[in-house]
């Protein structure tokens, strides 16, 4: 058993590993590398992949699952409020209208009417997976069309809820028919529509006053693999919570990730599960491919041809209408339209709950089944063709738009602060102060709890991790603070941003002298002593207080922390002599003297002659020529 | 807390007091004063970062307004411009419904290190003290404030510290009477307050 557990993991990933990268490589996406990297290893090329397939692809669906919970995390319910508009109206008329279309089509064959209407709900849905993959890949999410592409699997996402409430009131379920044993299914239809309302409305309670608490008690720890097992647990919990009521998981998810979207735990939650999502998703994809069933296709190819382009048509025909009727241009409506034209996952779900309940029978659900499969390869093929043939005729391109919409989704903020004590806080408090919001970072699961209460963002995590920072937006932001207290992990943020994030302005804190020394030594250029501002600034005031003139006091305060800065670069290039890295007692004196001497030179120079009136008089009553 | 009326608010600039030999001396004639109250500009703002709710309110309680500084470059030290440019504010001081200064008096007393005969259109410095003072008798004007003719202090790199007590006299002198002065029907025919103040002194 476990050499073939391990034979397929080979099969799946091997394949993967060869046809992806080629896929990329001659400019196709990943998605349609994994579809053909399927078939290949499926029952009817290669045949490494027998009738498990459909298990494998029924369990890599989490990947969606995953995916969806991602995007719950994105998107906290202010945004979603925001989007409102396009997501009612762009999801509503797509969804509506094709749903309506389909309906009339399947009646038109001869299809009984709730058979047609379920199959018409089934495959209204298009596949968040395939679209919102293909559209980060081709770096378009920001744009109108991506935007309005999300909206529309958003309200897709939703509509799942009632349209799975809706299909028990069609079918008529018999026992031994189910494949899910869900708790309801023996329950009258209306009982289940309540359930399912009742479950949703758990998930947000749950969410909001169980989970927090749970994953501050987790993080405690200062564990980072329990961390991920909590961050997967969540997911895990909801998705079987979900399942056991006969709903779709990656509904759920959605929700408890939306409803976590708001903590500080997003980015650590969103880091821990991006690499298990990619590898499901990866797998849900090649099985896909492998569950294409050509025996099907080739028993009644003329069919599944038909209801192929019927459907791929039909959408895209009300995507074209919806998007005109919203004022996209021509370019973004066709990217729009032709992303959206496949069948999605969401499809597999309805059509086998339909076939639960004897909406379906088991030849036309694996009929219906291939004719998802095949929408959903089709998609990368019609977007490339949509690239290189349609898209030269309207002559634009979709990056004039990127710059004006990045702001509905846009959740990243353009400054970073990590860590965030009493130095980090005072930035961000300031930044604060003058409308700029900060992305910040703390690993203190008690003085994050506390910051938010107040008001600040901030995010439970060890800022100095790649995924990390790669979630709070780094790729995108324009400036970090590196303000973690001990300068030892300090200098690993500095160096892990530098190494990633080539373009990312990095201004550091420094604790004394010798840690900015080590700053200098990775080129950063913004280096900010703890003590030399503070340290001054009671000078002045000591010099004030002996009777100095306020101005001058301040002047040659300013004056000090410039000259202190300079020579602090200039020692820093003579510090190599030094033999030692770590400065011994003896020699940190020296420097002090070397130090000191150069102060004294400051001290001597002469003071602002321009308004020195004594100065003045010499110099005119000298050339007196009265005296 | 009511304004008290009729009172002198001396606004000094000076970015380097502690050199000035005649500021020094001139400074006393505003010390010991109940009626005065002496700003120190560069001392409260080093950072020339002015506090201008206060610095109005300070000028609604005051009906005798004081610009106190050296004349360099034929005009002010730079923080007496950013308090004119940030106090100032239009719909408050000037412009539609900006009268809150309307009727205050204002002089001008500046610290002059050239003799009287370097400031005529013959001298090196070609222009009149008052032709180099138009700015501000203007920015005076534009507010409804009376702008007095200014007290100079002519040739401060030569004057000896008696030279310095007696322009400390003639400002002491024009405290003690400025709420007359104001009412003198020859008081603008001046050049300088200078003169009528030397008149004063001799009649009394």
């Amino acid at each position: 058993m476990s050499t073939g557990f391990l034979f397929q993991a080979l099969v799946f990933m091997g394949a993967s590993i060869v046809l992806v990268p080629i896929a990329k490589k001659i400019g196709l996406s990943s998605v349609l590398g994994y579809l053909v990297a399927g078939i290949l290893i499926g029952p009817f090329v290669l045949g490494f992949v027998g009738e498990n397939g459909q298990d494998i692809m029924h369990a890599s669906e989490f990947g969606v699952v995953m995916m969806l919970f991602l995007i719950g995390l994105e998107l906290n319910p202010r945004k979603f409020w925001e989007m409102r508009k396009a997501i009612l109206g762009l999801g509503g008329l797509q969804v509506a209208g094709t749903t309506v279309l389909l309906f009339i089509s399947f009646l038109l064959m001869k299809w009984q009417w709730e058979m047609a209407l379920a199959v018409a709900l089934a495959f209204s849905m298009s596949s968040t997976a395939i679209v919102l993959q293909t559209l980060k890949e081709k770096n378009i999410s920001r744009t109108i069309a991506g935007e309005a592409s999300f909206s529309v699997l958003l309200f897709q996402d939703i509509a799942v809820i009632p349209i799975l409430a809706l299909l028990p009131l069609l079918g008529t379920p018999h026992a031994g028919a189910e494949t899910h044993a869900s708790l309801f299914s023996e329950q009258p239809a209306w009982i289940q529509a309540i359930s399912v309302f009742v479950v949703v409305g758990l998930i947000l309670l749950i969410g909001k006053f169980l989970v927090v608490p749970f994953l501050r008690f987790v993080s405690k720890s200062q564990m980072r693999e329990l961390f991920v097992a909590a961050a997967l647990f969540i997911v895990v919990g909801v998705a079987a919570l979900m399942q056991a009521v006969g709903l779709s998981p990656a509904l759920g998810t959605f929700l408890a990730g939306m409803v976590l979207a708001n903590t500080e735990f997003r980015h650590e939650l969103e880091s821990d599960i991006e690499p298990f999502k990619g590898l499901l998703l990866g797998l849900f994809f090649v099985s896909v491919g492998a569950t294409i069933d050509f025996d099907q296709i080739m028993s009644d190819p003329a069919t599944i041809a038909l209801l192929v382009v019927l459907v791929l048509v039909l959408k895209f025909i009300v995507l074209i209408i919806t998007g005109k009727l919203f004022k996209m241009s021509s370019d973004q409506n066709l990217i729009f339209s032709f992303g959206l034209s496949q069948v999605g996952e969401f499809a597999f779900v309805l059509l086998s709950f339909s076939s639960q309940i004897n909406l379906l029978d088991a030849v036309w659900n694996a009929k219906l089944m291939a004719v998802v499969a095949i929408t959903m390869a089709s998609t990368p093929l019609v977007l490339l063709l949509n690239e290189k043939l349609i898209e030269p005729y309207f002559g634009v391109k979709t990056k004039g738009e990127e710059q004006e919409e990045s702001d509905t989704i846009d959740t990243q903020h353009k400054v970073i602060i990590a860590g965030f004590g009493h130095f980090g806080s005072t930035v961000g408090r300031f930044l604060r102060a003058n409308g700029i919001k900060a992305t910040i970072l703390d690993n203190d699961s008690d003085r994050v709890d506390l910051l938010r209460r107040m008001g600040f963002e901030v995010y439970f995590g060890d800022a100095t991790r790649v995924d990390l920072l790669e979630a709070a937006g780094a790729s995108e932001a324009a400036i970090l603070i590196a303000a973690i207290d001990p300068p030892e992990l300090n200098h690993l943020l500095v160096e892990t941003a530098k190494k990633k994030y080539p373009n990312l302005r990095i201004f550091a804190r420094a604790r004394n002298r010798y840690d900015a020394y080590d700053l200098m030594d990775m080129h950063v250029e913004h280096i900010y002593r703890e003590t030399l501002d503070t340290a001054v600034r009671l000078g002045v005031d000591a010099m004030v207080k002996l009777g100095f003139r306020k101005y001058t006091a301040t002047r040659q305060g300013q004056k000090f922390i410039h000259y202190d800065e300079q020579s602090l670069e200039k020692l820093s290039k003579n510090r190599h002599n030094v033999k030692e890295y770590a400065l011994s007692v003896r020699e940190q004196v020296q420097w002090q003297e070397q130090i000191l001497q150069n102060d004294l030179f400051l001290a001597k120079e002469e003071t602002d002659i321009s308004w020195d009136s004594e100065h003045l008089r010499q110099v005119v009553t000298q050339n007196d020529p009265k005296k | 807390m009511l304004p008290e009326k009729n009172k002198v608010l001396v606004l000094f600039t000076h970015p380097l007091l502690e050199r000035s030999r005649a500021n020094r001396l001139i400074l006393k004639s505003y010390s010991d004063r109940e009626d005065v109250t002496f700003h120190d500009l560069y001392e409260r703002y080093p950072d020339f970062n002015i506090d201008v709710e206060y610095e109005k309110e300070l000028l609604l309680q005051h009906e005798m307004i004081i610009w106190h500084h050296p004349f360099y470059w034929y005009s002010c030290p730079p923080l007496l411009k950013q308090w004119i440019d940030m106090v100032l504010e239009v719909g408050w001081a000037y412009g539609p419904g900006g009268d809150a200064l309307e009727g205050k008096s204002i002089l001008q007393t500046i610290t002059v290190g050239g003799g009287v005969q370097a400031y005529q259109e013959s001298g090196h410095n070609r222009f009149t003290i008052r032709e180099f003072l138009r700015p501000f008798e203007q920015t005076a004007n534009l507010c409804k404030m009376n702008y007095f003719p200014p007290f100079v202090i002519h040739g401060t790199h030569r004057l000896d510290k008696q030279g310095f007590a007696d322009y400390a006299t003639e400002l002491g002198l024009f405290l003690d009477n400025w709420q007359d002065i104001q009412y003198q029907p020859n008081l603008y025919q001046h050049t300088y307050i200078n003169d009528l103040l030397k008149k004063i002194a001799t009649t009394k």
